[in-house]
């Protein structure tokens, strides 16, 4: 655990990049290979099944700590994160040893074949033979949510570094289902066969936000329009008689939108299709808020299978005949994928996305403002000579997404943040006018900035009304516009509706409360656009 | 029952038996104040009186005022009321206050820390009947490392960043932590100074303080002739044009705070050393015990869990309404 943790403190050291490349590769020179695929898991959003749960770890480490239960819950939003917290009040190993990561991932993992008697005395053991950083460590991976600023591309690159591998293909061979306990470092790294796992997915493909006006793209011939759809992102894989959902979070998904099981009928097998998942109802899709209900599910029910039957809208061809056409440009991709869906039923799952014609960017931007009545959130330019590339890569792919919806609405109650943000207020639930009252209807977190959120918290210490736990009543005094991407019907809220996406787009000095909008303004443009 | 010693008054806390306030936050006639940072020396007040060891610090920094200096242990009768300064730890000079008035004595802790820096006149504890507590670091999860494992750190990452060919920027309050941490590290280099602290450098050393040689930067200063160099600035000053002429660098920040992970990477420096001037959790928890107080007054910082906390330990705790700053501005402030 001591060269993990000595390689969490230089990350956790340095904001520069090629630093914490340079530690990754290191480690992944020196490391025991046990501990190599660990980390590699780890860092691509693996973690080993939770064993103890937090609130136990809380109980247990607070009375190891000698402490009440609550001092340590008060400390917890004001340190920001509960592995921290944890490790921070204990008392001094007792006890120092040097065992390994995967020693300690092992140990986790042995917890769930005894009793939770017998899970105590181990985590407090555990807990006396660790240093702090070793306890956090130790700790996060009971907790999950293993951040702590390496991405998945950060690794991946200390890999190829370290391996002397192509970035790329690594990426590709860390897709998929694998898990530490399934696989080998070897197997997985190392070995020459990258088809082993045939449900493995592609890396996707991520565009970018398109801030400047289209013209600066270029040529309008050079570029294929598309709808942006406001679905899931899915990549859909039929290899040997087997189909494949995944998500661009690389969550396998097949079970939960068993729909697909029929694509094997009208597709041939070695097809890897990448779209939108959407609930569709006939010749468009339904609201996201229709899908919303399967996202959860890992099972349907026939009654919500009924009422928001999902396709894939695809609008890339990634693999035909078992061959990669990655490198292909989308321009024959998108001919090739045409071809293969072109005689498909009408209640075939997979439809193609259409192209959207246009003959220059101002004709464009003009059917851009339609995108609503299609059900989409504004459009996706592609560059019609571009291979498929893996992960967000400036320049092939650009969504020119709608200007949002917003509000003005006053700020009631704030929360502080966690982890970076800890200590200050960054959480906020907005309310607009119903008559004389302001009527809570939607919480946002981002948007403003670190100079924003350094003034609003000194406002919120000043002006606090009441209390609640963490949440602080604060005097309405300050409009924020609101900006969103979509509302839709709640029966949940107070308000009567949801927003998608909401943020902080403005702060609205020049706005007092009595200029925010109306509970009204935003049932009219529910009904406009819900 | 008497009137108490001491009450807490918009102004601050006040003595009635002696008609005088302690660090008052608004011009009052009298002022005991503990020490010379700006929350608790404020301009202002029509007379102050301060240990010997403070007052050139104060007079530095508030210019013309009527002050009287008195020794560390040394009695005063003011009014119906016997007041005594005791050393708190905190930085060189600074003070508890101890107030006897009819037989019950109170003692106002100001800011203060248990371990020996080396620099300040160490901490005494003061048997009283009732103590006001600071508790900036009133919670379990801050407990410091020793001075000597943080000096350690600081002189291996001075050494590398030295060998490396890079200028160690470090942040830390200019009265107290910034002489504190050049008289606690082992030169790997020239030691520099910003002009905030190398003022109270001067006083100090006027005063007799032992402090190691330093070189306050001026506009006409070859900063890239001194290699190896530590430079230590106020925090807010290491993100200015100011520090930029240093050339490549590595920054830190010297604070209790940097105890906290996500407080660390907000300051956006590449390094966080933990080391105070207050007491860590441990360190209320002795010095309470240790003055024998049954009655505490908790004031500057998580007020509201230490008073909860003290009076499940059994001690009659409150909290004393202060504009110090209080829990929320903790880390704003100059608390460090």
């Amino acid at each position: 655990m001591k060269r993990f943790a000595r390689l969490f403190t230089e990350i956790d050291q340095t904001t520069k990049t090629t630093v914490k490349t340079k530690a990754l590769a290191d480690y992944f020179t020196q490391a025991p290979e046990a501990d190599k695929l660990w980390c590699i898991a780890l860092f691509s959003g693996r973690r080993p099944k939770r064993a103890v749960t937090t609130t136990n770890l809380r109980e247990w480490a607070a009375e190891r700590a000698g402490i009440p239960l609550w001092l340590l819950e008060e400390s917890y939003p004001i340190v920001g994160d509960l592995a921290e917290t944890i490790a921070l009040v204990l008392p001094p190993p007792a006890q120092a040893s040097d065992h390994s990561l995967s020693h300690w991932i092992n140990a986790l993992r042995g917890l769930h074949d005894v009793s939770l008697d017998e899970r105590k005395p181990r985590i407090l053991n555990a807990w006396d033979q660790l240093d702090t950083t070793e306890r956090f460590l130790f700790n996060k991976l009971i907790t999950g949510g293993f951040r702590i600023g390496v991405s998945r591309k950060l690794m991946t690159r200390a890999l190829a570094q370290a391996t002397g591998q192509d970035e790329a293909v690594l990426a590709h061979k860390l897709m998929g289902g694998w898990t530490p306990e399934t696989t080998s470092y070897h197997a997985l790294i190392e070995a020459e066969d990258p088809a082993a796992d045939q449900s493995r997915p592609y890396p996707f493909y991520l565009a970018y936000q398109l801030d400047e006006a289209p013209v600066t793209l270029g040529a309008p011939e050079d570029w294929q329009a598309e709808w942006k759809w406001d679905g899931i992102r899915g990549q859909l894989i039929l290899r040997e008689q087997a189909h494949h959902v995944w998500s661009r979070g690389e969550e396998l998904m097949t079970d939960r939108f068993p729909e697909f099981a029929r694509a094997a009928d009208f597709l041939p097998p070695g097809t890897v299709l990448d779209g939108e998942i959407v609930a569709w109802e006939g010749t468009q899709p339904m609201p996201f808020s229709a899908l919303q209900p399967r996202i959860g599910r890992k099972t349907v029910p026939k009654k919500l299978l009924r009422e928001a039957p999902v396709i894939l809208l695809a609008y890339d061809l990634l693999e035909e005949n078992g061959a990669d056409l990655r490198d292909v440009p989308l321009s024959t991709r998108r001919a090739r994928l045409d071809a293969l869906l072109a005689d498909l039923p009408s209640d075939a799952p997979v439809r193609a996305s259409p192209v959207v014609p246009f003959a220059d960017w101002y004709a464009l931007a003009v059917t851009r403002a339609k995108a609503r009545d299609f059900r989409a959130e504004g459009l996706m330019l592609k560059r019609r000579d571009s291979p498929y590339l893996s992960g967000r890569k400036k320049g092939d792919w650009w969504k020119w997404k709608l200007d949002p919806l917003t509000v003005d609405a006053v700020m009631i109650y704030a929360q502080q943040g966690h982890g970076r943000r800890a200590n200050l207020f960054t959480d906020f639930t907005f309310a607009v006018w119903q008559g004389n009252e302001l009527v809570p209807f939607t919480k946002a977190y981002s948007g403003l900035t670190d100079k924003e959120f350094d003034a609003i918290t000194a406002w919120v210490r000043k002006n606090t009304q009441q209390r609640f736990g963490p949440v602080r009543q604060v005097r309405p005094e300050h409009v924020f516009e609101i900006a969103f991407e979509g509302i839709q019907p709640s029966p949940r809220h107070k308000s009567g509706l949801a927003l998608r996406f909401p943020r902080m787009s403005r702060w609205r000095h020049d706005k007092t409360p009595q200029d925010a909008n109306t509970l009204d303004d935003l049932r009219a443009l529910l009904a406009a656009y819900g | 029952m008497s009137q108490p010693v001491l009450t807490f008054t918009d102004r601050g806390i006040y003595c009635p038996a002696g008609d005088f306030h302690i660090d008052p936050w608004r011009p009052v006639d009298r002022a005991l104040i503990t020490h010379g940072h700006a929350d608790h020396a404020r301009p202002g007040h029509a007379a102050y009186l301060a240990t010997d060891g403070a007052l050139p610090v104060i007079r530095h920094r508030l210019g013309e005022i009527a002050a009287e200096g008195i020794a560390y242990g040394e009695a005063r009768q003011i009014g119906g009321a016997r007041v005594s300064f005791h050393p708190a730890g905190h930085l060189p000079g600074s003070a508890q206050i101890r107030v006897e008035v009819d037989g019950q004595v109170w003692v106002v802790s100001g800011d203060y820390k248990v371990v020996d820096d080396g620099l300040s006149e160490p901490f005494e504890p003061v048997p009283c009947h009732a103590f006001i507590s600071e508790c900036t670091f009133g919670l379990p999860v801050f407990t410091w490392p020793s001075q000597k494992d943080v000096a350690a750190e600081i002189n291996a990452w001075w050494a590398a960043n030295a060998a490396e060919g890079r200028t160690s920027m470090l942040g830390a309050y200019s009265l107290g932590k910034a002489q504190r941490l050049m008289s606690m590290l082992e030169p790997q280099g020239p030691i520099l100074t910003h002009g905030a602290v190398e003022a109270t450098n001067a006083v100090l050393r006027a005063q007799g303080y032992p402090l190691p040689e330093t070189i306050q930067v001026t506009p006409d200063t070859d900063v890239k002739a001194l290699k190896g160099a530590l430079v230590i600035a106020p925090p807010s000053t290491l993100g200015s044009t100011w520090a930029r002429k240093f050339g490549p660098a590595s920054t830190g920040f010297a604070s209790g705070w940097m105890r906290l992970r996500g407080i660390r990477r907000r300051r956006g420096m590449d390094r966080g050393f933990v080391i105070s001037d207050h007491a860590d959790w441990p360190g209320l928890q002795e010095v309470i015990k240790s003055t024998g107080a049954e009655s505490i007054y908790v004031t500057h910082g998580y007020t509201e869990i230490f008073s909860r906390w003290l009076n499940q330990q059994g001690y009659d705790a409150a909290i004393i309404p202060t504009e110090f700053g209080g829990e929320d501005d903790a880390e704003g402030g100059t608390a460090s």
